[in-house]
């Protein structure tokens, strides 16, 4: 709250999937930092790690800095599994996990973490769902004890899932409905991908919330909450040996279930240029242009994704990245602009540059400028030294992290749930301090063309007259 | 790739400067200039972090026939763009150079830069000299001013548009209309602002005897003495701060603004208590009860989780230099925005009333002293409590004394703190987008 600074126009970017880690930057450069930083790994010294005759992975990283653990619950299950007609089924179960087992009251969750000295909470996104407590370290063993008894036994009481679709529904009214440039980018994935899951928003379309039953979400639970479907993450001041006898105990009894056929639902290529415009009550206007590119499937054999994120690093990577200077800075035709741009995902990738043009500027022109930074990348490629503060920026990220276990444990979280074990997180590390200039230029050549590009334009409206100018005070009530 | 979470930004929830049990060391010291200085040495971690306050937020622009509002935020944001012999690019570049981050903001009481570097030597004395330059010779580029002036003005346009700001607008201006805390930015207001206000603010509030110098990380104290004293030596001779008036209460009062989002903004509270007040354990205790305490709030309980009326409901008391806000505050479907309001309005006069129970006491100390290492784990938590307590002139032993405090807090006390200070009919509701 308080470094909140009203001077600086902020780009709300709502959906990023570190959100709930209240970072003070700005939202466009935490996504960037994140996708490069959980590839550079240097600060690994020592996870642990078990598997369970039930095929629970456990990861360990001890660090005893302070008498805290971070343990984290990671399911391979986001909202890029779920089908048509329950878009937002991931989200509504990660909900409903706090309402209640065999054995606990619903709300009796948060009290139980509560009264160790503890704060808990629960993430979504298009690829995994994840939950987590921060407590005392000694107190590690209840939170398992607790995470392993809705892992098996959770209850799924239809009067609890109608108040909780409620709050889900207010939770989209906030997040998206009344937040223009959210709407953009949930509008702009459900136009570029046609085909593939990520067209669905992972808070879900409303119409599917309204018509979302308990049966539903027990369906979810069912499919996907399995042992040999998860892996805990525990990071902090603990013994390896301690917290593997622990996890056996709590969730070693666990059965292992069959998991459903995951089918790729890959997206058709596209073959021509999308544009599409959104109108919203808003001041400013603000441009989005995505084109798809390629994601990393093999470490080592490919090169492009590292090139990728280097291009996103020499664009918007730092303070002195090119798109501040040139378009903010320089020839001052945006207030905001960004890059971003993640190798890393389960699905299918979009390199996304977006901006909200100056005073006097258009969208059109901006669309241009955006466009004109990648095509100089493309014709006159990048400085040495240029490239050099990118991978400087990633190194001191890297040590930066250790200040904090969350953010350890969210690096080996998210790296894991792309398929990424966390020993080759050094690996990634390597790679991108691998990437030359040459290899910059060229997928800036390769892969901004027309054909594979979504341009999403947030067409301001204004407010009714006299709203918000018009008030009314009522005085004593 | 996007995510969504279950509670919305749960750190905001509670008091910012509850602190620690058997915290780690604090040294205190005035440097030669006069800047107090406060360190903890932390070795965990190659890293160093420093950050300097000044008593030069939004509440310090002294007022003029002429409303100048955004001074304070601006000042502090051109700091950094062209210092020195450099120009803001090649203070970006430079930054960029050794991974170094140059940050902070201003709010109504404080201005602050602050800096995370890596602690070799290289990196640690580039970074510093660059924070010494952006301190004590910032040059406000008049073109640079323009600039910002234009995002400035550009950014307030925009948060117009959205019921959140609205609401946050008009609740400051509601509960402070006589007070500086109640002056907000608007585009006018900044339009008027020039280079030479800019330069009178920092001259007149950027001294070293206005300054806290916070200091954690991997350095000595020797170290950390010589760059308090480098970072503070070459600063305007400012005068001593001065005192900020004191807060009228408000008349008891409901505005409501048109808009048409899908969700009303429902803010209610009044100003209420000082930093270092002594009211502040059984505040922050009763307040955990009632809003602070995320899913195990009252308000949460009632709001959200019974009626299901809200993604998001919290409160919380926000002591600053003059007496800080009390807030409740939620978001719900426009036409049960009454509804809700109703439940919230109830929940608060049943806990005036009556105040806590027994058992909620007791699960809101154990949450609160049991949890306490969890709020000094990381030096990016510590810096921010250092800075707190220099800032506002806390006792040393306050991390030290935070878990004794919080259990020794009793039922009567929170009813007495929260009668005493949480007073309806001064109480202040703004509803934007409610039917």
């Amino acid at each position: 709250m308080w470094r909140s600074d009203r001077t600086r126009v902020q780009n709300p970017c709502e959906n990023d999937p570190v959100n709930f880690i209240r970072s003070g930057n700005d939202p466009m450069k935490i996504r960037l930092f994140v996708s490069l930083a959980m590839a550079a790994g240097a600060a690994l010294a020592n996870p642990h790690e078990k598997i369970l005759a039930n095929g629970l992975r456990v990861i360990v990283q001890e660090d005893r800095r302070a008498p805290t653990a971070v343990h984290m619950v990671w399911y391979r299950a986001g909202s890029m599994d779920e089908v048509d007609g329950t878009s937002g089924v991931a989200h509504v179960l990660e909900h409903m996990m706090f309402k209640g087992t065999r054995t606990l009251r619903p709300g009796e969750f948060n009290k139980r973490v509560a009264a160790a000295g503890g704060r808990d909470n629960a993430f979504t996104s298009l690829d995994y769902t994840a939950y987590f407590q921060q407590v005392p370290a000694r107190r590690l063993g209840e939170m398992m004890a607790l995470e392993a008894d809705r892992m098996a036994n959770l209850v799924l009481d239809p009067k609890e899932f109608a108040q909780e679709i409620r709050v889900v529904m207010e939770e989209r009214r906030l997040r998206t409905e009344d937040n223009p440039q959210a709407l953009v980018y949930e509008k702009q994935m459900a136009a570029a991908f046609q085909a593939h899951p990520y067209r669905r928003p992972i808070i879900g379309w409303m119409n599917d919330l309204e018509n979302m039953t308990a049966a539903d979400a027990r369906d979810w639970y069912r499919r996907w909450y399995a042992p040999n479907n998860a892996y805990v993450v525990v990071v902090g001041d603990v013994a390896k040996d301690e917290v593997f006898r622990l996890a056996e105990k709590h969730y070693g009894r666990i059965p292992r279930r069959a998991l459903p056929e995951r089918k790729p639902q890959s997206e058709p290529a596209q073959v021509g240029i999308k544009r599409l415009s959104v109108k919203a009550p808003a001041k400013l206007p603000y441009v989005s242009l995505a084109w798809k590119v390629p994601v990393l499937r093999d470490l080592h054999k490919e090169r492009e994704p590292y090139a990728l994120e280097m291009l996103a690093g020499v664009l918007d990577g730092h303070e002195a990245a090119r798109l501040a200077r040139n378009l903010v800075r320089d020839a001052k035709v945006a207030v905001s602009a960004g890059a971003g741009y993640d190798a890393t995902v389960r699905g299918e990738a979009l390199f996304v540059v977006s901006g909200t043009p100056a005073e006097g500027k258009g969208v059109a022109e901006l669309e241009a400028a955006l466009r004109a930074e990648i095509a100089r990348v493309a014709n006159e490629g990048v400085g040495a030294q240029e490239l050099e503060r990118v991978k400087t920026q990633v190194i001191a990220a890297q040590v930066y992290k250790r200040d904090s276990m969350m953010a350890q444990a969210m690096e080996i979280g998210r790296s894991e749930a792309v398929g990424v074990h966390w020993r080759d997180i050094d690996t990634l590390l390597e790679k991108i301090r691998s990437v030359t200039a040459e290899e910059v230029q060229a997928v800036a050549k390769k892969y901004f063309g027309d054909d594979t590009l979504t341009v999403a334009v947030l067409d301001p409206q204004p407010l009714p007259e006299g709203a918000p100018q018009k008030s009314v005070s009522t005085g004593r009530h | 790739m996007g995510a969504t979470t279950r509670l919305l930004c749960a750190c905001v929830l509670g008091l910012h400067a509850s602190l620690a049990l058997a915290g780690p060391k604090i040294e205190h010291w005035t440097a030669p200039s006069g800047a107090r200085v406060f360190f903890i040495e932390s070795r965990v971690v190659p890293i160093v972090d420093v950050q300097v306050d000044f008593a030069a937020g939004g509440a310090y622009v002294a007022e003029a026939t002429e409303d100048k509002a955004g001074v304070a935020g601006l000042t502090r944001s051109l700091l950094d763009m062209g210092a020195g012999e450099l120009d803001e690019e090649k203070i970006a570049d430079r930054l960029a150079d050794i991974g170094a981050r140059l940050g902070g903001g201003a709010d109504q009481d404080r201005a602050s830069v602050s800096l995370r570097t890596l602690s070799s030597a290289r990196e640690r004395e580039a970074a510093l000299a660059l924070m010494q330059m952006v301190l004590q010779q910032p040059a406000f580029p008049a073109a640079v001013l323009e600039r910002e002036k234009a995002r400035a003005i550009a950014g307030i346009r925009e948060a117009d548009t959205r019921p959140g700001s609205i609401a946050a607008k008009r609740f400051a201006r509601a509960l402070y209309p006589q007070h500086p805390y109640g002056r907000v930015p608007t585009a006018e207001s900044v339009a008027r602002i020039t280079r030479e206000d800019l330069i009178a603010f920092y001259r007149a509030h950027y001294g070293a005897r206005r300054a806290v110098v916070s200091i954690i990380g991997d350095l000595s104290r020797a170290e950390a003495e010589a760059i308090a004293q480098r970072l503070t030596a070459g600063l305007p001779d400012a005068p001593e701060k001065v005192s900020l008036p004191e807060a009228a209460l408000p008349l008891r009062d409901t505005v409501r603004v048109e808009h048409p989002a899908t969700q009303a903004h429902i803010q209610l509270g009044l100003p209420t208590v000082r930093r270092g007040d002594p009211d502040f354990f059984p505040l922050l205790v009763g307040n955990y009860i009632l809003g602070g305490g995320g899913f195990v709030s009252r308000l949460m309980k009632e709001v959200r989780e019974k009626r299901g009326y809200a993604y998001s409901v919290y409160s919380y008391f926000q002591p600053q230099r003059s007496r800080g806000p009390f807030q409740i505050g939620l978001q719900t479907k426009r036409e049960q925005a009454q509804a809700a309001l109703k439940v919230v309005e109830d929940v608060l006069a049943e806990f005036l009333a009556r105040g806590p129970t027994e058992e909620e006491l007791q699960a809101a100390r154990r949450n609160l002293a049991d949890g306490f290492p969890l709020r000094i784990d990381s030096n990016r938590k510590l810096i921010e409590f250092l800075s707190v307590i220099g800032f506002y002139d806390l006792p040393l032993t306050y991390l030290d004394d935070f878990p004794r405090k919080v259990e020794a807090v009793t039922a009567a006390e929170i009813r007495a703190a929260f009668r005493k200070h949480v007073r309806p009919e001064h109480m202040v509701t703004v509803i934007v987008a409610g039917e």
